[in-house]
């Protein structure tokens, strides 16, 4: 139907642009800002703040706590999903459905309500005085922000492995089978090559978002933990230093160029192998 | 191509009047335009003013003055009255953002706004040209009557291991700053590096003792008695003990902050008259009581007292201090951008501290 090259490139005005207002120009205002001072010239003095100790380590703390999140949901997520395909199609997609519900409400509220489960006279406290089992301390500590972020992310880690999973062709787990690998085999030659597509896009939806959150830590670590994140909020909207926001900003963006890098070169290889 | 390029250049100009849609100000529209606090003011006391004097109010609100500052420097929108704080007044002041006021034309506020607070804004506003006190009110120490069974007279009672993980602070760098500064004996105002590294370091020791950094979340957490003992702002005190009987409320002795916020006329006013009749209505005891009740923070507005027809307010010595109680209180300055910058620092160094 769409034979004609300019009615085809009609409908990729409206992408064109999206991408142009909401992301590149925002992007070149990010860079702009980041690689100047408030007198309008060059500088790299607003990156190289991150080697100062408070930002630095607010860095740290941040990929620290990511990395932590995102191998959790993968634990938790893989077996899971290698369990949904063995069950029976719909089994497994209403169970999918379940991961995805909490997704479907608002994250500031769902972490509002983690902040009562764990407060000191909070939820959890009272079920474990009611088994007569001493008081946990988990909210404003590090714990507390991983646990909200691994509710919060690992439907992003569930959804893509699932559909990677499922889409394997079932006569391929029967060849490896007949050829004499056992299961543990099976799984290590078969299974996990061919779902690694999947886990490296969930490992993508998970620290990305984890690395850079705000709301997470505030609510959950009580402002005593801070995150790179939340030193970028407060740049913007308490210090208002758009320079150095942006500057941190950037250096965020490495981290992502890099997973993204990583992401491609192994799409290349693995290319390569087929 | 040529097209994608006009469609974007239409898209842009329209982004950019829709931008500045609300600052297009008709000149025989009879309008004022008051940027305030969120939830600052009686939306029963705006309606009167408008049916009174039939000048129509735009009214915008922040949260922070921080957040506010930008929007009326860059001038995106004009604002005619806008309600800041004092340190943000004195900003405002030295960056020539306000206009003198004609207090010629402001009978109610030189008849009802009390003497003291005049006094007490000249540390923002050193001559009283710019400012009239809107709301004032103080930091103190608000503790569960249950559960803190020592004396509460001294900010120190913030560094007792006993109340290890009941500790509110505020989350706000000037704010976090003071109380280690008063306990040193220092102003809250202090510019010496030395003895503000010297209040960090305290801050930073505390930090293990202390629940959690607040702002807003204070109210949730004392009503709830999730936390004991916290620095709490006047306005809000009132409100806690409202909802939580078992709470009280102390200013401590080695001295507090004295904060007002005060109505200012923007330099680039596009209606200086109404803004004037503005803020002169708000002065009106009878209006100044409905905004009090509405909101509860403590009014400059001496005539109101009388006409409070909650008696739980009108007998709070926290609603009604004996204003000789802060004759000698301290209200924030303005210290520069460069000693700014040198407070949020020491905040992050405290905040990052393990």
């Amino acid at each position: 139907m769409f034979q004609s090259v300019t009615v085809r490139n009609l409908f990729l005005v409206p992408f064109c642009l999206w991408a142009g207002i909401f992301i590149f120009i925002p992007l070149v205002c990010i860079i702009y800002y980041g690689l100047t001072n408030s007198g309008g010239s060059f500088t790299l003095d607003n990156i190289a703040i991150i080697t100062q100790r408070e930002y630095y380590y607010s860095l740290r703390l941040s990929v620290v706590l990511a990395l932590i999140t995102t191998i959790i949901c993968l634990l938790l997520a893989y077996p899971l999903c290698l369990i949904l395909i063995e069950r029976a199609k719909s089994a497994g997609t209403i169970i999918i459905l379940l991961f995805v519900l909490p997704l479907w409400m608002n994250t500031l509220l769902s972490t509002m309500a983690w902040q009562t489960i764990f407060e000191r006279d909070g939820i959890l406290n009272q079920v474990l005085r009611l088994l007569s089992m001493p008081d946990m301390t988990l909210i404003n500590t590090p714990t507390a922000v991983v646990i909200g972020m691994i509710y919060n992310y690992l439907p992003y880690m569930v959804l893509p492995l699932y559909v990677t999973l499922s889409k394997i062709d079932k006569s391929i787990f029967e060849a490896a089978r007949d050829l004499g690998a056992n299961s543990w085999q099976t799984f290590l030659k078969v299974t996990l090559p061919l779902s690694l597509p999947g886990a490296i896009s969930g490992i993508t939806m998970v620290f990305i978002p984890a690395l850079t959150t705000f709301a997470i830590s505030a609510l959950l670590g009580g402002s005593k933990l801070l995150l790179i994140g939340n030193v970028i909020e407060q740049e913007f909207t308490v210090e208002y230093d758009w320079h150095l926001g942006s500057a941190l900003s950037i250096i965020l963006m490495i981290f992502i160029v890099i997973n993204m890098v990583l992401t491609i070169f192994f799409d290349m290889s693995r290319r390569e192998e087929e | 191509m040529k097209k994608i390029f006009a469609v974007l250049a239409v898209l842009l100009a329209c982004l950019n009047f829709s931008g500045c849609g609300t600052g297009q100000n008709d000149k025989n529209k009879n309008e004022v335009y008051v940027y305030t606090w969120g939830d600052y003011l009686n939306p029963e006391a705006v309606k009167l003013f408008e049916k009174e004097t039939g000048i129509h109010v735009v009214l915008d609100t922040f949260d922070t003055n921080e957040s506010m500052y930008p929007r009326v420097s860059e001038g995106a929108v004009h604002y005619d009255v806008i309600c800041p704080s004092d340190y943000m007044i004195q900003k405002m002041i030295d960056n020539g953002l306000l206009q003198p006021l004609d207090f010629n034309k402001l009978p109610e506020a030189k008849k009802n706004i009390g003497e003291q607070f005049f006094k007490q804004s000249k540390y923002f506003d050193p001559d009283n040209k710019y400012s009239v006190p809107y709301a004032w009110g103080t930091v103190g120490i608000m503790y569960n009557k249950k559960v803190v069974d020592d004396p509460v007279d001294s900010w120190k009672i913030l560094w007792n291991e006993k109340y290890k993980d009941k500790i509110l602070m505020q989350d706000s760098p000037r704010d976090a700053l003071m109380v280690p500064l008063k306990i040193m004996g220092r102003s809250m105002n202090e510019t010496d590096k030395e003895q503000l590294e010297k209040a960090k370091e305290m801050l930073v020791q505390q930090k293990p003792l202390v629940q959690a950094y607040v702002i807003d979340e204070v109210k949730d957490k004392m009503i709830s008695g999730e936390a004991a003992i916290g620095v709490v702002f006047s306005g809000e005190a009132l409100m806690i003990m409202e909802e939580n009987k078992d709470t009280d409320f102390a200013i401590p002795k080695e001295g507090t902050n004295f904060w007002i916020d005060s109505w200012v006329v923007a330099k680039d006013a596009q209606n200086v008259d109404n803004a004037h009749k503005f803020i002169d209505f708000m002065c009106r005891p009878d209006i100044a009581v409905m905004n009090f009740e509405h909101l509860g923070y403590s009014t400059p507005n001496i005539a109101v007292r009388d006409l409070v027809t909650n008696e739980e307010y009108k007998n709070s010595p926290v609603a009604f201090p004996d204003p000789s109680t802060y004759e000698n209180q301290e209200t924030y300055k303005y210290l520069g951008n460069d000693m700014d910058s040198y407070y949020n620092r020491l905040w992050m160094q405290v905040k990052t501290a393990d």
